[in-house]
């Protein structure tokens, strides 16, 4: 089943002034399940690439089809909501609230989504568990590890069941042991429960664990790898 | 959760939001306190405007008014008195003979106004009784005729002391001149010196004598109240059962005391405003130092679905937090001042001759009433609301991607 589909998308930043092609006709289709990488050198594109296909910037021209919607055509205010119902996010840093606990956090996107409380009591167990941080829950995170808060973004994501999560560098600032963790929390997700995950890095251990490898260089997809 | 989020959040920069606090709550402190002490002020002014001079309510001839002179009398006081007694909101009344006289000693003389009271009603009406002090003299004595109580100014003025005779000349009924000699009895004095200037008491029997009043009738009739707020009220009321006679509250009585109550409440929150609107802007500074911070945070959680109400919400209630929790803490110590000067007061008699002139107080207990507690909290809430739309348009103006990206 597809879960995205991008169709010629373009992204030109300062068009008056000195044109960047950050990104320059991509097509790519996304199906449940992937654990897809995509690659390439600093400056190709790749997270102008990702926060179009998460709805944070608009593309110039082109389409990007989730669940039958082209989101280009949204709103501002119906993007947040869409974004909230569809879409799990990873950041490199700052991804979590910093006066909440790990609980908390996860919590927040289900209290936003509107769950009722004893839904969202029970789910950020379940999640936090996923990632392996059932103890932390009541941590805050600057208690936490790096690698550990990237797991609790991770919970979060998980906890609003997207159709897919986006996670830009999620491995950037963390060790290389924290980052095998990680991707193996990942791994384990996309698995056993089947869980989509779109990730950007530059480091070539975590390209080793995807099963699809997007490569882009100057805004184009020059290599689609799938293992 | 938002709201646990904008209190904690309060928290993080603790130094800063102390700061910020600590502003609010001096500043809120000083327009309590000050509020406070214009309030005491005039409130004693406006207590002793009642108590000591005007009483709530007055009923007189209607020509009286223009033309004080004692045939202008209400016809049967006595009757009417009992009428205005009935009035479940009346406290006490009294009727008097209040003309005008003068007051001649062998050293000087003066103008006055003379009222003819009786002493063991009046006592219940006015607290002139309670503004003699032991040493001088007492409010009338049982038997003896031709007793006058003055007031210390007078007394300076006429070099009379007690037990001294002063000469009164007052027109009688037929409008002829009649002298009698009256003895001082008392001394009064109370914190409005054009008054006491002006005015002296004698017993209703005594001068209805010299006048040929007959002992039914009187210049004036006066009216205590259970509840100042009630005067319109019952004036109202009276007004509709004595269509022939003129009754006025005390605000038409004393013009310049019902207009300082007035404009009391006005000039009481002013003060309150004005600093807030000083500390609106320190506000404002420090929640745009928040947003700035925290430009990837917000721009995470618009990413992650925080719609643009809830990021309103969320800076909003962070900057009323924050102005609230300033401005109960300057509530709470102004409440203290308040109420340590409250009882010990605030001794201003060094200006003490200027504002007995114009009939204040030289004492002053600063007091304020619940409700300005009430409307402070609402106008502080104001205010945080207020100053969070900037700041908070600020944030709502960041674009998710440009958010995420940016360095800090
Ligand atoms: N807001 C912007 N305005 C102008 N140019 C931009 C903007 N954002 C990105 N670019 C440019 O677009 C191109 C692609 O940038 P992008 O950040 O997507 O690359 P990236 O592959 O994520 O790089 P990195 O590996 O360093 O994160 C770059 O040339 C960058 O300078
Ligand atoms: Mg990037």
């Amino acid at each position: 089943m597809k879960v995205i589909e991008i169709k010629n998308l373009h992204k030109i930043y300062d068009e008056k002034t000195v044109p960047v092609h950050a990104v320059d006709g991509i097509d790519l289709t996304f199906e449940q399940g992937e654990f897809a990488a995509i690659v390439g050198p600093s400056g190709s594109g790749k997270t102008t690439l990702l926060n179009m296909i998460g709805g944070l910037d608009k593309p110039t021209s082109g389409e990007i089809i989730i669940a039958d919607t082209d989101i280009k055509t949204l709103s501002a205010s119906k993007m947040i909501d869409f974004r909230m119902k569809n879409i799990g996010f990873v950041f490199q840093s700052y991804n979590l609230i910093p006066v909440l606990t790990a609980g908390e956090n996860v919590e927040f996107i289900m209290h936003l989504q509107g769950k009722p409380k004893e839904e969202r009591k029970a789910r950020i167990k379940e999640m936090l568990e996923a990632v392996g941080l059932g103890d932390r829950i009541n941590s805050r995170p600057n208690k936490l590890s790096g690698g550990q808060q990237q797991r609790v973004a991770v919970a979060r994501a998980l906890a609003s069941k997207p159709k897919f999560i986006l996670a830009d560098e999620p491995t950037a600032n963390l060790d290389s042991k924290s980052t095998e963790t990680l991707l193996e929390i990942m791994e384990k997700l996309n698995r056993e429960e089947n869980i989509t995950f779109i990730f950007s890095t530059h480091d070539a251990r975590v390209m080793k664990k995807a099963r699809r490898v997007i490569t882009v260089e100057d805004g184009k997809v020059i290599s689609d790898e799938r293992k | 959760m938002i709201n646990s989020i904008s209190w904690k959040n309060i928290w993080r920069n603790k130094l800063r939001s102390l700061v910020i606090i600590t502003a609010i709550a001096f500043g809120v402190m000083a327009g309590v306190f000050s509020a406070a002490m214009t309030n005491g002020m005039f409130d004693s002014r406006i207590a002793s405007a009642i108590e000591l001079e005007s009483s709530n309510i007055q009923i007189h001839n209607s020509k009286y008014l223009e033309n004080k002179e004692s045939y202008y009398f209400i016809e049967n006081a006595d009757s009417i008195l009992e009428v205005v007694k009935q009035n479940p909101n009346v406290k006490s009344a009294s009727k008097r003979i209040k003309i005008t006289a003068m007051a001649n000693t062998s050293a000087s003389g003066a103008g006055v106004m003379l009222y003819g009271i009786e002493p063991d009603i009046e006592k219940n009406v006015t607290k002139i009784s309670e503004k003699i002090a032991d040493s001088l003299g007492t409010y009338f004595k049982a038997k003896s005729k031709n007793q006058i109580v003055i007031s210390s100014k007078l007394a300076e003025k006429l070099k009379v002391k007690l037990k001294s005779k002063i000469v009164l000349t007052v027109q009688s009924l037929d409008g002829t001149m009649v002298n009698s000699a009256f003895k001082v009895v008392g001394i009064f004095k109370t914190s409005n010196s054009a008054f006491d200037e002006m005015t002296v008491f004698v017993k209703y029997q005594d001068i209805a004598n010299i006048i040929n009043l007959d002992a039914t009738k009187a210049h004036e009739i006066a009216i205590l109240l259970k509840e100042n707020q009630k005067s319109d009220e019952v004036a109202t009321q009276l007004k509709s059962k004595f269509k022939s006679l003129n009754v006025m509250t005390w605000k038409e009585i004393q013009p310049e005391v019902g207009m300082v109550a007035e404009m009391l409440n006005f000039s009481l929150y002013i003060f309150m405003i004005i600093i807030l609107f000083a500390l609106g802007f320190g506000i404002v500074n420090t929640m745009l130092m928040v947003v700035l911070e925290r430009v990837k945070e917000i721009g995470m959680l618009m990413a992650i679905g925080m719609n643009r109400m809830r990021v309103f919400k969320m800076i909003m209630l962070e900057t009323v937090y924050l102005s609230l929790t300033g401005g109960v803490v300057g509530m709470i110590l102004g409440a203290g001042i308040i109420n340590f000067f409250g009882k010990t007061g605030i001794d201003l008699s060094i200006y003490a001759e200027g504002l007995n002139n114009i009939g204040y107080a030289s004492i002053i207990y600063p007091s304020i009433g619940f409700d300005y507690y009430i409307n402070t909290v609402i106008m502080v809430i104001l205010t945080g609301i207020i100053a969070s739309l900037y700041p908070a348009r600020k944030a709502l103006k960041l674009n998710p991607a440009e958010a995420v990206r940016t360095e800090i």
